[in-house]
């Protein structure tokens, strides 16, 4: 009886010592973890950090020493480089054509290869193979070797220099991606919802809209940024279709300011920066619907 | 204003258009007998896809294949001089080794690391921190990733100041200044390490959104069980991302066969830094010789059949298994 009351304090106090030593160790474990990742955003970072401290230096400074010279002052911040970039003629309204050339083509491309890439994973046809064979083939296919030809379409159709024109032209070089990515992803889905689906009467645009595209959200979310990005930061497409139309976007710009200014570009950085803000706000809002298990619920439910 | 305003039909138009499209046209088909309709209604779903494709990429591909045979300004029929040229030139010659060197070094480092950094971001509180800082090179396009490596690779003479980032951390390490980007034996790697730098954030981004996918159910089963998470990692995690790294993977070998911005605007190919679409790309304009150019994005579609086949062969295998 008394054995069992001196003991039990006994038992419990070391075991509440070994959890916390098994608590300190688990941390002491993690530390490699923590400092891989640190160490890999540090040196994904500093690139881009240098770039902005700089875009807030003046051009005689970033010639004189590096960026990590204002970590202590004198730092001699300036936005120099911004109201020179920001008053050059055509900048400000070049940022508009980009938004409006960004956003309807994300839109028309996703839309459409969403479509497609249900009718690719859940249907089958004839020739379903060869049109996939030829969908990977044409992801591969370089945009210089469509140039000319549509170039030439575009003439005819009176369409060259106009905004549609790369609305158009962004969509049929998305697509093959799109739609080879969201197949794989669509075709992944588990085979069970889609047949209950069907068992209790849904249509395939039914099933389409209710049950692929809610699923597809994290693939479309991401495929989205992607998208978005690419035709924002597309340079070929809009200066071949484009040229000096008032319609060109502004990395068409930078890149005509970069050419002509030769040396004395450094100012640019401030245009490197308010290049890649918008994206990175899009990014940024994004992230939520990276959510973990989309569908995990969903066999259930 | 003009524009605003088409631009905001077209947004709210085209998924309105393709809604009725699709609402309308299962009305239709749905009224078919059941043969008809089984065979008409992936042509009908896939239509839109088709025709964009038709005319923006199948119609231009052939019609550059064929001129690839024909001679400068496509008026005489050569035969196989310009693929003849392209493999005795000595400097299209370099640009495929170069190419290949991209291949391998730039697929094998951003899909690598992409996954072992979405895998390790899983695992803390700052996740979406740490998937900012690694993403965000991604959004930059390349005119300004050009400005920003030109300031981390700047090289003074041995002496002066170095206000590039890398000299002055390896001046400060007692090391000489390196000219990263016209030295032969840097310049290919310091400008595939940019493409890794700008890619790997778009693998860790696809990696882990199929990550999440992975029911946390089936995870935390395995922890209950005692398994370590290497263990997890290797036996639950890293198979069910297989078909996720496939399609990263050859997204990546493709982005470095097709490597043009990158190049271009940090060397434009000198120094022996050209690769095939830069080469492609200066026999166009500054070659103006489009039967050639031809050749070379001829000879760049060749160089991902293997690619086509393998991609085919999971295609099918997929299907065997639903």
């Amino acid at each position: 009886m008394s054995e069992v009351i001196t003991t039990r304090p006994e038992a419990a106090a070391p075991s509440r010592v070994a959890l916390a030593v098994e608590a300190w160790g688990r941390t002491l474990q993690r530390v490699p973890l923590h400092l891989a990742i640190v160490i890999f955003m540090i040196i994904w970072l500093i690139p881009t950090v240098g770039l902005i401290i700089n875009s807030f230096r003046s051009v005689q400074d970033m010639g004189n020493a590096g960026w990590w010279t204002t970590l202590f002052p004198p730092r001699g911040f300036t936005l120099a480089s911004y109201n020179q970039v920001l008053g050059i003629e055509n900048v400000v309204s070049s940022i508009v054509n980009s938004i409006l050339i960004t956003v309807p083509a994300t839109v028309i491309q996703l839309a459409i290869a969403t479509m497609a890439a249900y009718a690719f994973a859940w249907m089958s046809f004839p020739g379903r193979n060869l049109f996939f064979i030829v969908i990977v083939g044409l992801m591969v296919v370089p945009i210089q070797m469509t140039l000319i030809p549509v170039l030439k379409l575009f003439a005819a159709t009176g369409l060259a220099g106009s905004i549609v024109a790369v609305w158009l032209a962004h969509s049929g070089y998305g697509l093959p991606f799109e739609v080879f990515l969201l197949r794989n992803y669509i075709g992944s889905l588990p085979r069970e919802i889609f047949e209950s689906a069907e068992v209790d009467g849904a249509g395939h645009s039914t099933r389409f809209l209710r049950l692929a595209v809610p699923m597809t959200v994290p693939a479309i979310a991401s495929l989205t940024i992607f998208v978005f990005l690419g035709v924002w930061n597309d340079l070929l497409v809009s200066l071949t279709y484009l040229g000096n139309s008032p319609n060109r976007p502004f990395t068409v710009v930078i890149t005509q300011l970069v050419t002509s200014l030769g040396g004395g570009w450094q100012f640019l950085t401030a245009a490197a920066v308010l290049q890649m803000a918008l994206p990175l706000a899009v990014f940024i809002f994004l992230q939520r619907y990276f959510v973990r298990g989309i569908t995990s619920g969903s066999v259930k439910g | 204003m003009d524009r605003v305003i088409t631009a905001g039909v077209a947004v709210v138009g085209v998924p309105v258009v393709l809604l009725g499209y699709l609402l309308l046209g299962e009305r239709i088909l749905e009224r078919l007998p059941g043969r008809l309709q089984s065979w008409f209604r992936p042509y009908f779903w896939a239509l839109p896809a088709i025709s964009f494709a038709t005319i923006f990429m199948v119609y231009p591909t052939i019609n550059t294949a064929i001129l690839s045979f024909y001679s400068r300004d496509s008026t005489e029929f050569v035969g196989f001089a310009n693929y003849k040229y392209f493999f005795t030139f000595p400097d299209t010659l370099l640009s495929l080794r170069n190419s290949l060197f991209w291949l391998v070094f730039f697929t094998v480092f951003s899909v690598g690391l992409g996954l072992i950094v979405a895998i390790l971001v899983d695992r803390v509180g700052y996740e979406s921190i740490a998937k900012i800082a690694i993403f965000l090179p991604v959004p930059i396009s390349a005119v300004a990733a050009s400005i920003i490596w030109k300031f981390m690779f700047d090289y003074q003479p041995p002496g002066a100041v170095q206000t590039g980032t890398l000299n002055a951390t390896l001046g400060t390490v007692g090391f000489q200044p390196v000219a990263w980007l016209s030295n032969k034996a840097t310049n290919n790697a310091a400008l595939i390490f940019v493409g890794i730098w700008s890619f790997t954030g778009f693998c860790m981004v696809i990696i882990s959104a199929s990550l999440k996918a992975i029911s946390s159910e089936v995870l935390e089963a395995a922890r209950m069980d005692g398994a370590s998470e290497v263990r997890i990692v290797r036996l639950i995690v890293t198979p069910l991302l297989w078909p996720t790294i496939t399609v990263v993977g050859t997204t990546a070998i493709i982005t470095a066969l097709k490597v043009f911005d990158i190049v271009y605007v940090l060397t434009a190919g000198a120094y022996d830094t050209s690769v095939i679409a830069v080469q492609m790309f200066s026999q166009l304009t500054s070659g103006g010789h489009f039967g050639r150019a031809a050749a070379v994005g001829v000879i760049l579609f060749l160089a991902i059949v293997p690619l086509l086949v393998v991609n085919v062969r999971r295609f099918q295998q997929q299907e065997e298994m639903r």
